[in-house]
């Protein structure tokens, strides 16, 4: 762990964003995961798409469960709001406070522990209702915080730092997600900001659950020769099927891809995701050919990365329900509670 | 871009910007920390090695490790080097009996040295313990050169001055006083039998200014001619009014010295606007702090004389442009005259050489100064060698510093035999400062805190006497805090290329986006592509060996780096490690270094 806290100095020439903010105001407190970890790459990340997307520090929420990755929110975005829930139920929390405040920027940060093992049946759920959020899965292999223990999303072979072998076939979270209806799908690398920083724009942008895969090697317990889920075999083993370009509303669309294989798809908020195809015939908005392009790369050993899936037409939580537009905290206290007799009144319809 | 070769010494020694700065490679951050200790003796003895004169220097450094500290660029001002300097030299203990032994038995060979100057001292320093024979002329009764005679005792007191002086001559240095050479040839080829000479006579001529009515006045003085007769008690008063013609250090001498005489209203008359002004920034405040006008775009027409009785002068008001050949020129566009009472002259020092006779073998050039070496400071005739001021024009005292151990490595070898040419080598160690996991054995915690200020004793006081010294020093609370400014900076981020597997900790964390991995171009290409572009030409670019997952290369811009160890502590593997870098210097009579360690 280190101990200092982080200078003060800055670069003089560093770069300011539409609020007049640095990506040095969009940091946290200093990391306590372990040097190296994939994890405190996912921060820098995020912390470098939301200085880009000019997002208002204090409309972030971000929302955890329990693992090394559920952590990670205390370092980045110091100022927003923040929920470190038990394990596996921060899609509990982040259903609440969506239902309450539609009107924040919503973060989960889960592990590959925290989503599949306990928290599997929370994330189908949060999936199914669509809720509006970018839900980062930090994909180590392991439960990291606990030492190291293989996770549900361990390979069948992989083997662990002590040597045994694991045996148990993988849920392949991309996989699931897809089943399961998501509406924005991705698998990106710790390891490879190029690519991840837009899919994690585009999934901010998105309305609707977007699902993001992060391989993020653990480098104490899951680094080794033999891991899967290492620095050195997702480098020689990551196949980029779609590769994302994230053009936000007020920059013109410059970049000219010249050939028909790219598809623009237009979020809500005005942005456009421009998805380039590298697989030939992969198709990111059709989800069972998808799914079959999937497996069939994972049947070669290989790690399908990218936007994987996006369909921003759908409903989320809030459509499905047909809830009010305010967030609660903005609604008179008259309105929030019409007091006894409007309960009254609504009861009836039971009666 | 090639890899970096990081173990040659001049690679590190670079990323030390205040050491590269100095002329005599002080080792600063060292001796910083060593004041953060409280080993303030310790500190004084390792400026003491290159500088040899920290008392002094701590006062009237040039100081151009200042601007070039990297504390400038990360928070605006830089540390305050030189007061730290002087820090040593004020709290420490006695340090004579850490002085270098003088042996008994001499080698045989003996030096004349010409002029009493920091030039000719530092020869004499570096030489005694050798065991060489040294005598110094000077021809005035004390030594010091122009540190004793120009520098006022407001800025340099006389006993700071004289003990430093003491280590020197104590080493059993033959001081001729009142002792002009009057004739090089004479000395050379004299009974003495010197086996080389080394003139440091400085330069010694002040700059006359040739206008009507100059010769009409005996209150028409020369700057530097002014303040040796100050020195020398020969002077204690000066008129009311008083204009000093120059806005060079000199003339903030004189101009502050005219304050401490009986001056009223001094005024310093530049010709320039404030932007091309020759003073030091700080003499320069220091100078207007003492209420002292400065007058720019004042170009000195004439000297009004009545009766014998100096009046004022006359002066062209200037404008400054640019003529075709993109030269500034100045045109009158208004004439004014300034009454005063005496007027002095700081324009400018000349060298001059009548007593060296041009028939000796010794090559001048059409700016009658000798034809002298950079590398070796020998002039054209074998054993002759110049330095200081008499070198190339008037300097200053670390650059005499400097020329006085270069030609005291060149005589050693003149001495021995050995080609001047083959000077001993720069060398290097390198050691890690891991202590634990995230543990170091420096102060790797950057200290927001600005430049402490200078204290002074209070103005009215201060001119009272012209023996009072201006500046307080740094209190040692002071001190504490301005010490934990320094960066650091020969802490070096060591990088081993073939452990780092690229999991860009390193780069996420530094705060100041020094680091990139990126595919590998040429320097102006890979400069616009790190994570910040890399604008500081004058700063290094670290360029890997090409990392062993990707093939591309860890690049990192010298420039801002705090030397905070982010990187190192964040990275899994100790690619990045944090060792300080030690630059071993070379003297006369080190032909090797005992050790290069790197670990
Ligand atoms: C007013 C003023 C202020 C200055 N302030 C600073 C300052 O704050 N900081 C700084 O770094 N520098 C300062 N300088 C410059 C600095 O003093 C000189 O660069 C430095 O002293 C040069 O050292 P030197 O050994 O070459 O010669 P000098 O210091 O000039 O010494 C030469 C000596 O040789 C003697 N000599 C000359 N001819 C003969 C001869 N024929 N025989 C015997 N002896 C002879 C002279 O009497 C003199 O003592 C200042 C200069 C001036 C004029
Ligand atoms: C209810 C409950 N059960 C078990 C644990 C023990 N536990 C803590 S973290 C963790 C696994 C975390 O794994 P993952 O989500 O992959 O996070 P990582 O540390 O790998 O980032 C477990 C099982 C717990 N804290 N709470
Ligand atoms: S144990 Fe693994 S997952 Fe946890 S902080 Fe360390 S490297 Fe990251
Ligand atoms: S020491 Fe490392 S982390 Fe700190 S500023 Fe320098 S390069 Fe950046
Ligand atoms: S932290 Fe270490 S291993 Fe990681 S990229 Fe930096 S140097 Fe390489
Ligand atoms: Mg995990």
């Amino acid at each position: 762990m280190t101990y200092i806290t982080k200078p003060v100095a800055r670069h003089p020439k560093m770069r300011h964003n539409a609020l007049g903010l640095t990506p040095r105001d969009y940091e946290g407190t200093m990391s306590t995961l372990c040097a190296g970890c994939g994890h405190d790459s996912v921060t820098a990340a995020l912390i470098q798409a939301l200085f880009e997307l000019d997002v208002e520090p204090y409309r972030v929420a971000k929302l955890s469960g329990i693992g090394c990755s559920s952590k990670t929110p205390a370092y980045f975005v110091k100022e927003a709001h923040g929920f470190n829930s038990v394990h596996g139920r921060m899609p509990s929390i982040a259903a609440g406070s969506n239902a309450a405040n539609r009107d924040l920027v919503y973060i989960g940060i889960s592990g590959d522990g925290d989503s599949l093992s306990i928290g599997l049946g929370q994330l189908s759920h949060a999936i199914r209702r669509n809720i509006n959020m970018l839900y980062v899965l930090e994909n180590n292999g392991v439960y990291g915080l606990t030492k190291g223990q293989f996770s549900a999303s361990a390979d069948v072979g992989s083997v662990s730092k002590r040597g045994e072998i694991n045996r148990q076939g993988p849920i392949d979270p991309v996989s699931l997600a897809l089943a399961l209806g998501a509406s924005f799908v991705a698998r990106s690398f710790s390891g490879d900001k190029k690519q991840l920083v837009p899919i994690l724009k585009a999934g901010i942008a998105h309305t609707g659950f977007a699902f993001v895969d992060v391989i993020s090697p653990c480098v104490t317990f899951n680094d080794h020769k033999g891991s899967t889920k290492s620095y050195a075999h997702t480098r020689t083993h990551a196949y980029e099927v779609v590769e994302t370009d994230f053009v936000p509303l007020r920059r013109e669309i410059t970049a000219d891809y010249g050939h028909g294989d790219v598809r623009a798809v237009t979020m809500h908020d005005g942005s456009v995701v421009r998805l380039r195809k590298v697989a030939e015939d992969y198709d990111a908005a059709n989800r069972g050919a998808a799914l079959e392009h999937i497996a069939d790369v994972r049947k070669r050993g290989e790690v399908p990365t990218g936007l994987l899936y996006l369909e921003e037409t759908g409903q989320d939580m809030h459509g499905f329900e047909n809830t009010i537009e305010k967030p609660l905290v903005d609604l008179r206290y008259e309105d929030l509670c019409p007091g006894r007799e409007a309960l009254d009144e609504l009861q009836k319809e039971w009666w | 871009m090639e890899p970096s070769n990081t173990r040659d010494p001049r690679y590190y020694h670079r990323v030390v910007d205040c050491q590269w700065a100095c002329p005599a490679h002080t080792d600063v951050p060292q001796y910083i920390r060593l004041i953060a200790e409280g080993r303030y003796t310790d500190a004084y003895m390792l400026n003491r090695v290159s500088n040899v004169f920290p008392g002094i220097l701590g006062r009237t450094c040039d100081r151009p490790c200042e601007p070039a500290c990297r504390r400038t660029r990360v928070d605006g001002k830089p540390v305050a080097i030189c007061r730290l300097k002087r820090v040593t030299a004020d709290l420490r203990e006695s340090v004579r009996h850490r002085l270098p032994e003088i042996p008994a038995e001499k080698n045989g060979k003996r030096i004349a040295l010409i002029g009493g100057g920091p030039a000719s001292l530092t020869v004499a320093n570096d030489l005694m313990p050798l065991g060489y024979e040294c005598v110094l002329y000077e021809a005035l009764d004390k030594l010091g050169g122009l540190m004793l005679t120009n520098i006022p005792a407001f800025r340099l007191p006389v006993r700071v001055l004289q003990e430093e002086i003491g280590f020197i001559t104590d080493m059993g240095v033959d001081v001729r006083l009142n002792t002009r050479v009057n004739s090089l040839k004479a000395l050379v080829e004299g009974e003495d039998g010197f086996d080389a000479v080394f003139v440091g006579v400085g330069a010694p001529r002040g700059k006359n200014l040739e206008l009507p009515g100059r010769y009409d006045s005996d209150r028409i003085h020369i700057g530097i001619e002014w303040l040796e007769s100050i020195s020398f008690q020969h002077i204690d008063s000066v008129g009311e009014r008083v204009l000093v013609i120059g806005v060079g250090n000199t003339a903030m001498d004189c101009c502050r010295a005219a304050k401490r005489l009986g001056g009223q209203d001094v005024k310093v008359m530049a010709r320039r606007g404030r932007r091309d002004f020759k003073a030091s920034e700080w003499e320069l405040e220091d100078a207007e702090d003492e209420k002292v006008e400065v007058l720019e775009y004042h170009s000195p027409k004439e000297f009004v004389v009545e009766e014998g009785v100096l009046k004022g002068m006359k002066f062209d008001i200037v404008e400054w442009y640019e003529d075709d050949k993109g030269k500034q020129r100045a045109r009158p566009v208004e004439e004014v005259f300034i009454p005063c009472d005496d007027v002095v002259l700081a324009i400018g020092q000349d060298n001059a050489f009548p007593w060296i006779e041009r028939d000796m073998g010794i090559e001048f050039n059409d700016w009658d100064m000798p034809v002298v070496d950079r590398g070796t400071m020998q002039c054209s005739l074998p054993g002759v060698f110049f330095g200081g001021d008499a070198a190339w024009g008037p300097e200053n005292i670390i650059w005499a510093v400097e020329h006085g151990h270069q030609a005291a490595i060149s005589i050693h070898n003149h001495c021995q035999g050995i080609p001047l040419a083959e000077r001993p080598a720069f060398g290097m160690n390198l050691i890690s400062q891991k202590m634990g996991i995230h543990e170091w054995s420096y102060s790797n915690e950057y200290n927001p805190a600005s430049r402490t200020p200078m204290r002074y004793v209070d103005l009215e006081e201060r001119l009272r006497s012209i023996g009072t010294e201006a500046e307080l020093g740094f209190s040692v609370e002071e001190t504490a805090r301005e010490v934990q400014r320094c960066l650091n900076c020969d802490i070096q981020t060591d990088f081993a290329a073939n452990l780092c597997i690229e999991c860009d900790a390193c780069i996420d964390v530094c705060p100041l986006q020094c680091l990139t991995i990126t595919e590998n171009g040429d320097e102006s290409d890979l400069r616009q592509r790190l994570t910040a572009p890399a604008e500081n030409l004058a700063q290094l670019l670290f360029v890997s060996e090409d990392l062993p997952q990707t093939h591309r290369v860890m690049v990192k811009d010298e420039d801002l780096c705090v030397h905070c160890g982010l990187c190192a502590e964040r990275c899994p593997t100790a690619a990045w490690d944090m060792k300080k870098s030690d630059l071993l210097i070379p003297y006369a009579g080190h032909e090797k270094w005992p050790t290069i360690a790197t670990v």
